[in-house]
């Protein structure tokens, strides 16, 4: 059983990556996974604009009520040396590569275009062995164009790969007009990979205390179907690795995956919620259910069911949506 | 690295440089103004900086300055090299241990920032009362009188206590020394080497306690040998003055800086000659010179070595043609045949009497108490007085005492300020950076050119809204000017509200430049000046330049920060550098001083250096006034005599110009004297919205500053109200058919906006808005002004129609403690304001020295303040270590008093009303009616008594107001109720008398700038914790519980108000000791003070803090009842909201992950014993 694969160019025994989460966290959780089968682990994201931030507050602190009554000229003492740009993370990376065998992918979130490319130089520096960029940005200004937007992410991808050499991938919201064509458009700025998709912390609303408030929600299986949908469409017509990181909590939602064209799958709310040792159950399954269907590889069913190769390549599209409706429940309401 | 030759610092780093490298063992205890010293030890001990022999000495701070003195009287035994620093009262605490030091031949050194004691009031300020309080004490007493010298003597002391075995005292002035920065020469290690004899170090050892060669020393002799004893010690002290000099010489050729034990200055013919010690003889050095050089014969002896007092060397230092003397102590001996110094200097003098052909005559005087300023002007003053014919003996200078006319006149505008110098003056506020810019630009001069440069800041009492006043010299000789400029060349006015508040302008001189950050643009900012200001600018030909640097700063996003873009200014415009040399050596120390910040806080601040010039204008002058804009100098309208005349004054920074009848003789000052001051400190203010409002009474239940008010009231009372005055109808079912306000006191709030913060209605229509919203205060302050002046108007509700357990009803109370000088958002304050409310009328008050004495009584206004009826709170502070002991002193004396007058009623029964006496001995006072029947009763008794007119009536007369419950509260923060006052705290728990402490519990010693003490929790990062507190919080409630009859509470309101009340009232009815510990947030925790009481809420969610009341009396069983709910936070997602724990995630994040995780397990296993210790049954609080 050869569950082999190649994603951003690194060689990985299986397909089954863990994405971004706070479990990277915690050198300790990294050493599990790979403990577990992890191939690959991608670190939590650095935010720039946390660092940024933490920057602020730091410095606001430090500041704040000094040299303004003589009994207390200031209300802390200052170290000779604060971490205050992004070291823990690059330390995470250095331990974890010490720590672990498996490749260690970083995880990136600018808010400045000098951000992005800096601390993608460091990241590498640090010892990662590829780039995620985490694309992970909440569009508001009436005044920009969707063409803004999405020259902007170019601008950041062209940039990082200029001054990064580790292959780089780049993490999308489904949220673009055409999504096909900005695949395109960041296959063709050099793009390594695309990981699909990125969910973004909905807020809510808290009744009771009439405030807005952030709900993390933990992916459900069901959500699968949209980067299924996309890497389908999408495999065999760009050049970047395809990988999905939403929804996948079993067996099967990895092989659905895999034969849309998927090079990796990447989980992290099943481990969140089952435990970092569910990587070995669903490689178990995967094993098992490829030996019960005959596929003694992993690429033999990558790519198998994607748009180009599937019988039906209109059931990817729009056409869909009218089957899926009409195979509801009859008593199901739709209002 | 390489050691910095030059370096521009103040005297307490100097100091600590020296100290550091030359101790192995220190122990440090936080006091004004010495505590930098310790912070800088404990700092460097921190990041393993080695001493000088290689070691990383051991730094331990103790509980009290008494206990640094043991803790270095025990590692001295032993024979480490051990030091500690220290002023004031501290230095009071260590006198026994010194006697024991210095007749046990140990040498140390302890470095002294000389501080003012507290007599009539406490001082911070610098004087020698200390130092001359220890005089008797056998040590050496070594004075410097600069930077250079506070550093250059550190090493003296060391290198020359060693050789004689007389432990040393090294002191220098308090703040005008210890915070004064000026540009040194540091001491290379080698010079230390040099000076320090290994030989001596290991004959230290050798005398050291050792089991393997065993002795005993600390004997108890009798009448047979100790004095012989005593005397044995003479041949060290006569060895000592050639020792110093020795060591001195040594120095000399070191360092080529040669001292004396004394050393004359001025013109070698003199016949008056000024003797003094300390910062000031550089005063005195800089005008004899300057004197001496205009052909006077005047001089100076500046002494070094003040104890053992070397007669001969002092003789000989005299010139021979001395006619006139004037001895200047910096202390004040009441009652004494004059003041130390002098005493020593006339005993010299007639022991010496053959070798005058003449006899000098001798004066003294008194100066400089409290860093009263000491200019030239007042040197001239003294020679003059010596020239007199009769010159005046006991005499002051510096202030004008009408009453005993001790002071000397002096002119004013003699002057001795060289031309070659810049004397830059700035005024700013203290959340703007003003001070930091100044002390920046100082440091940049001196370390990057080859001028001297002194910086001396002149910071506020109050610790919000501050004004901050830097006076920065420049030039190429040494600056010996140890006194404010009051001639500037150049004037920073940081923010443009004080140009109607100060009048700034006249401190500079003729020529000079004013330099303002305006709102104005540059073509309106002139009409924008008040009248004297433009008067002084067209009189003097001022150059006038403006920048809206509030505008820059927030483009470059500082927010308020001005402090870059104004030194941008500064050096644009002073010349003092060439511009761009200047502002490249700006960059280069916001890199150097930003760097380790961040690299945004590096581009903020470059962005603000680039914006700057393009912003910064001259004025062109207009040739005529026509500004009708005049200074703000009128009181308000009511306010007392006593106010506009002497309190006023100090306000407007004219105290100096008090005379000394204007002052009360004992240090008794009226209450309630902020209410007359409006500071006006707040840009937003809350803006009460009575149609979302539900009446809930926390906004004012939080306020720190008790400028948010209730009232319910008759709607008659509403009658003449102002057209904006708010009112509706009270919504509490108790009080059908009244009115109900909150209002605002609009000139005295500081904005913080924890009301806006806690208050649980939202606008339904915008849930971005409250109940109470912050809005711009300029344009409302007028008409709230109005409002609130007419909301004092409406009568207070009859405090027997309140239930004070509901705190909608609790909060129409009136507060009796407002406006005070507290932080802006203060955690502190609330509780006190809280005990005013519910017992101010009857209250007394013993409050603990630090943050709550400071806010509470220092001047120029105070906030504990009385009703309407003139009752209030009765405030005193005694000390720092003994507060409970002074309360219970209160307790034991109006007990007496009580049963004093319950004896004298009983035997006056038979000619008063029974009754009334019946009435009066056993009224329970238990409730607000039941106080004012008392009330009613004493009155009824005071009137039978003043027609009685017997002795025992007017004896009774006098107690009878004890028959009113007094309600005796013990107020203190941690460092007093954890470390230094916790025996005598432990004693008046055990003693079960009647007292009611309250604990503010900040986890720091907030006062002094957040040093640790045993209340701060595990892995907080404080001074003297700089690597995190590697131990767990003390908990002292759990230990007074033990007693068994002592009320305890852990409160924390903005978790659970209800419970704080509960516990409030709870504590006070109780009949016994009680112990409230009230969790303060704080300025030094790191957080933002608007939200800060959700600092508090998480606290006690996450276990951190526990709620909880012992009540020994409790009638369901178990004394103790957890209020707590189980904890539901994780302890680190509750430490990350603080940067005191979060900053030691971004400098030692090993140790601080370890910390989070043994906070969790401490407030897992310490909830587990809690939650079993209130599940227990039991009826007596042991569990039996």
């Amino acid at each position: 059983m050869d569950l082999k694969t190649v994603y951003l160019g690194l060689e990985l025994p299986t397909p089954l990556v863990v994405s971004a989460s706070p479990l990277s966290q915690q050198l300790d959780n990294i050493k599990r996974m790979e403990d577990a089968g992890a191939p690959a682990v991608v670190m939590y994201s650095l935010f720039e604009e946390q660092i940024v931030r933490e920057q602020h507050e730091l410095d606001h602190h430090l500041f704040f009520g000094t040299d303004s009554f003589p009994e207390a000229l200031t209300y802390f003492p200052e170290p000779d040396e604060l971490l205050t740009s992004g070291e823990t993370y690059l330390d995470d990376i250095r331990r974890a590569k010490e720590a672990v065998d498996i490749p260690i992918i970083g995880s990136l979130n600018g808010s400045t275009l000098g951000g992005w490319t800096d601390f993608a130089s460091q990241i590498q520096e640090a010892g990662a062995d590829a780039l995620e960029l985490n694309l992970y940005h909440i569009e508001t200004d009436m005044e920009k164009t969707s063409t803004d937007v999405e020259q902007m992410y170019l601008d950041i991808v062209t940039a990082v790969k200029r001054v990064v050499k580790i292959p780089v991938a780049v993490k999308l919201s489904p949220f673009f007009t055409n999504m096909a064509h900005m695949a395109k458009q960041l296959d063709v700025a050099g793009a390594n990979g695309l990981v699909l998709f990125n969910r973004f912390y909905q807020p809510d609303i808290d009744l009771e205390k009439l405030e807005v408030v952030p709900r993390v929600i933990l992916s459900s299986e069901h959500e699968l179907r949209l980067p299924l949908r996309w890497i389908a469409i999408l495999d065999g017509r760009i050049k970047a690795s395809l990988t999905a990181t939403t929804g996948v909590h079993a067996a099967p939602d990895v092989i659905k995956l895999l034969m849309a064209g998927a090079d990796v799958t990447m989980m992290a709310s099943a481990l969140l919620k089952y435990g970092i040792d569910h990587i070995r159950h669903v490689e178990k399954d995967l094993r098992l259910w490829m030996e019960k269907h005959e596929y003694h590889s992993v690429q033999l069913m990558q790519g198998s069911m994607s748009q180009i190769k599937s019988a039906d390549p209109g059931a990817f599209e729009r056409a869909q949506y009218v089957r899926a409706v009409s195979t509801l429940p009859k008593d199901y309401k739709i209002f | 690295m390489p050691q910095q030759r030059f370096r521009t610092l103040d005297a307490n780093e100097a100091v600590a440089d020296v100290a550091y490298k030359l101790n192995e063992v220190i122990a440090i205890y936080p006091i004004t103004p010495a505590s930098a010293m310790g912070e800088w030890a404990d700092a460097w001990a921190s990041a393993g900086q080695p001493n000088l022999w290689g070691t990383v000495p051991s730094v331990i701070e103790m509980q009290s300055e008494g206990g640094a003195a043991g803790a270095v009287h025990g590692s001295l035994q032993v024979g480490s090299l051990t030091t500690t620093f220290t002023a004031s009262q501290g230095l009071l605490l260590m006198i026994p241990n010194m006697y024991k030091i210095a007749g046990e031949l140990t040498p140390t050194v302890f470095h002294i920032a000389a501080r003012s004691l507290a007599a009539q009031a406490l001082s911070i300020f610098g004087d020698h009362s200390d130092v001359m309080a220890a005089r008797n004490t056998g040590w050496a007493l070594l004075a410097s009188n600069s930077v250079q010298e506070a550093h250059d003597f550190a090493l003296i002391a060391h290198a020359a206590t060693l050789a004689v075995r007389i432990p040393f005292l090294h002191f220098f002035d308090g703040f005008r020394t210890s915070h004064e920065i000026n540009k040194i020469e540091m001491l290379p290690d080698k010079v230390l080497h040099a000076l320090m004899n290994d030989d001596l170090i290991a004959e230290h050892r050798a005398r050291a306690l050792s089991p393997d060669h065993p002795f005993i020393r600390g004997t108890a002799q009798n009448p047979d040998v100790y004095f012989q004893a005593r005397e044995s010690v003479n041949p060290y002290y006569n060895a000592c003055l050639d020792i110093v000099q020795d060591a001195m010489d040594r120095f000399a050729k070191q360092t080529g800086r040669q001292y004396h034990l004394f050393d004359y200055v001025g013109a070698p013919d003199a016949e008056s000659v000024i003797v003094l010690m300390g910062s000031s003889a550089e005063t005195v050095h800089e005008t004899v010179e300057y004197l001496a050089n205009h052909g006077k014969k005047v001089g100076a002896i500046k002494i070094r070595l003040y104890r053992p007092f070397d007669i001969r060397r002092f003789i000989e230092a005299l010139p021979a043609t001395v006619r006139n003397i004037a001895v200047m102590d910096r202390t004040k001996e009441p009652g004494a045949a004059g003041e130390p110094l002098y005493l020593d200097v006339i005993n010299s003098i007639y022991e010496n009497i053959d070798r005058f052909d003449r006899m000098p005559r001798v004066v003294g005087g008194r100066y400089g108490l409290s860093s009263k300023e000491f200019t030239p002007a007042m040197v001239k003053g003294i020679f003059d007085n010596l020239a007199a014919d009769q010159p005046k003996n006991h005499f002051t200078v510096g202030i004008n005492d009408d009453v005993t006319h001790t002071s000397i006149d002096f002119d004013p505008d003699f002057t001795t300020e060289p031309d070659n110098v810049v004397r830059a003056v700035f005024y700013g506020l203290g959340s703007d950076g003003t001070v930091g810019a100044n002390k920046n630009s100082i440091k940049l001069i001196g370390e990057n050119t080859p001028f001297h440069a002194q910086g001396y800041f002149v910071l506020d009492s109050k610790k919000s809204g501050s004004v901050t006043v830097s006076h920065l010299r420049f030039g190429p000789n040494p600056i010996r000017s140890t006194y404010l400029i009051e001639k500037a060349n150049f004037l920073g006015i940081h923010q443009h509200l004080f140009l109607e508040r100060y009048d700034m302008t006249q401190y500079l001189e003729p020529g000079g430049t004013l330099l303002l950050n305006t709102f104005y643009e540059p073509h309106e900012v002139w009409d924008q000046l008040p009248r004297i200001v433009q008067e002084d600018i067209i009189n003097k030909n001022l150059k006038l330049y403006v920048i809206n640097a509030y505008q820059v700063a927030r483009d470059a996003g500082m927010g308020g920060r001005i402090n870059t873009v104004m030194q941008v200014c500064f050096f644009a415009i002073s010349g003092v550098l060439p511009r761009d040399e200047a502002i490249e050596e700006i960059r280069k120390s916001i890199r150097k001083t930003y760097g380790k910040k961040g690299d945004r806080i590096v581009q903020m601040n470059m962005n603000a250096v680039e914006a700057t010039l393009d912003h910064l204008y001259e004025v062109e002058v207009p040739d005529t006034v026509t500004s009708p804009i005049e200074l703000q100098v009128a009181a308000p309208a009511g306010a007392p005599d006593f106010y506009k005349e002497v309190q006023m004054m100090m306000i407007q920074r004219e105290g100096d110009r008090l005379p000394v009848s204007a002052l009360p003789v004992d240090g008794t000052y009226p209450s309630g004297t902020t209410q007359w001051e409006k500071r006006n400190l707040a840009q937003e203010i809350p803006v009460w919205d009575p149609e979302i409002c539900i009446q809930c009474g926390k906004c004012a239940f939080v306020c720190p500053h008790a400028v948010i008010r209730i009232k319910a009231y008759e709607p008659a009372a509403l009658e003449g109200a102002p057209q904006t005055f708010l009112s509706v109808p009270a919504r509490d079912r108790n009080w059908q058919g009244l009115n109900y306000t909150i209002q605002v006191a609009p000139e005295d709030c500081t904005g913080c906006g924890i009301c806006v913060d806690i208050c649980p209605a939202k606008n339904k229509a915008e849930t971005g808005r409250k109940a109470i919203n912050m809005e711009p205060q300029p344009p409302i302050r007028h008409q709230e002004a109005v409002n609130w002046d007419f909301f004092l108007t409406l009568p207070e509700l009859d405090r027997t129609q309140v239930n004070v357990s509901s705190i909608r009803q609790q909060q129409v109370q009136q507060p009796l403690f407002e406006f005070s000088g507290a932080c802006s958002g203060c955690g502190e304050t609330p509780y006190i304001k809280l005990a005013t409310q519910l017992f101010g009328d009857r209250m007394v008050v013993a409050n603990a020295t630090g943050c709550s004495s400071i806010y509470g009584g220092n001047l120029p206004t105070t906030p504990w303040s009385y009703d309407a009826e003139g009752r209030g709170p009765a405030w005193a502070n005694s000390l720092f270590e003994d507060n409970a002991e002074f309360g219970l002193g209160m307790r034991i004396a109006l007990d007496k008093q009580l049963q004093q007058a319950q004896e004298l009623l009983k035997k006056l029964s038979g000619d008063i009303n029974s009754e009334l006496v019946d009435a009066i001995l056993n009224n329970p006072q238990k409730d607000e009616a039941d106080i004012q029947d008392q009330r009613d009763n004493v009155r009824q008794l005071k009137s039978r008594l003043e027609a009685l007119n017997t002795p025992q009536a007017k004896q009774l007369l006098s107690l009878s107001e004890n028959f009113v419950k007094r309600s005796l509260w013990i107020i203190g923060g941690d460092g007093w109720a954890y470390d230094i006052g916790y025996g005598g705290l432990d004693h008046v728990l055990a003693s079960g008398r009647n007292v009611n402490i309250l604990v503010l519990d900040t986890e720091v010693y907030s006062n002094t700038g957040g040093q640790s003490s045993k209340a701060t929790p595990l892995g907080a990062v404080a001074k003297f914790a700089a690597g995190g507190k590697p131990t767990n919080k003390k908990d002292l409630g759990l230990i007074a519980m033990t007693y068994g009859n002592v009320y305890v509470a852990q409160v924390a309101m903005g978790a659970r108000d209800e419970q704080t009340l509960r516990a409030f009232l709870e504590a006070e009815a109780y009949d016994g000791p009680s112990l409230i510990i009230a969790y303060s947030h704080c300025i030094a925790h790191g957080i933002d003070m608007q939200t800060a009481m959700q600092n508090q809420k998480a606290a006690a969610d996450s276990g951190q803090w526990l709620l909880y009341r012992y009540h020994p009396e409790r009638e369901d069983g178990n004394p103790l009842k957890l209020d707590s709910r189980k904890p539901k936070m994780p302890v680190e997602d509750y430490m990350m909201m603080e940067n005191r724990y979060k900053m030691l995630t971004k400098s030692k994040p090993a140790a601080a992950k370890q910390f989070m995780q043994d906070a969790q397990e401490f407030v897992d296993q310490r909830w587990s014993m809690y939650e079993y210790l209130a599940s227990r049954d039991g009826t007596n609080g042991k569990g039996e």
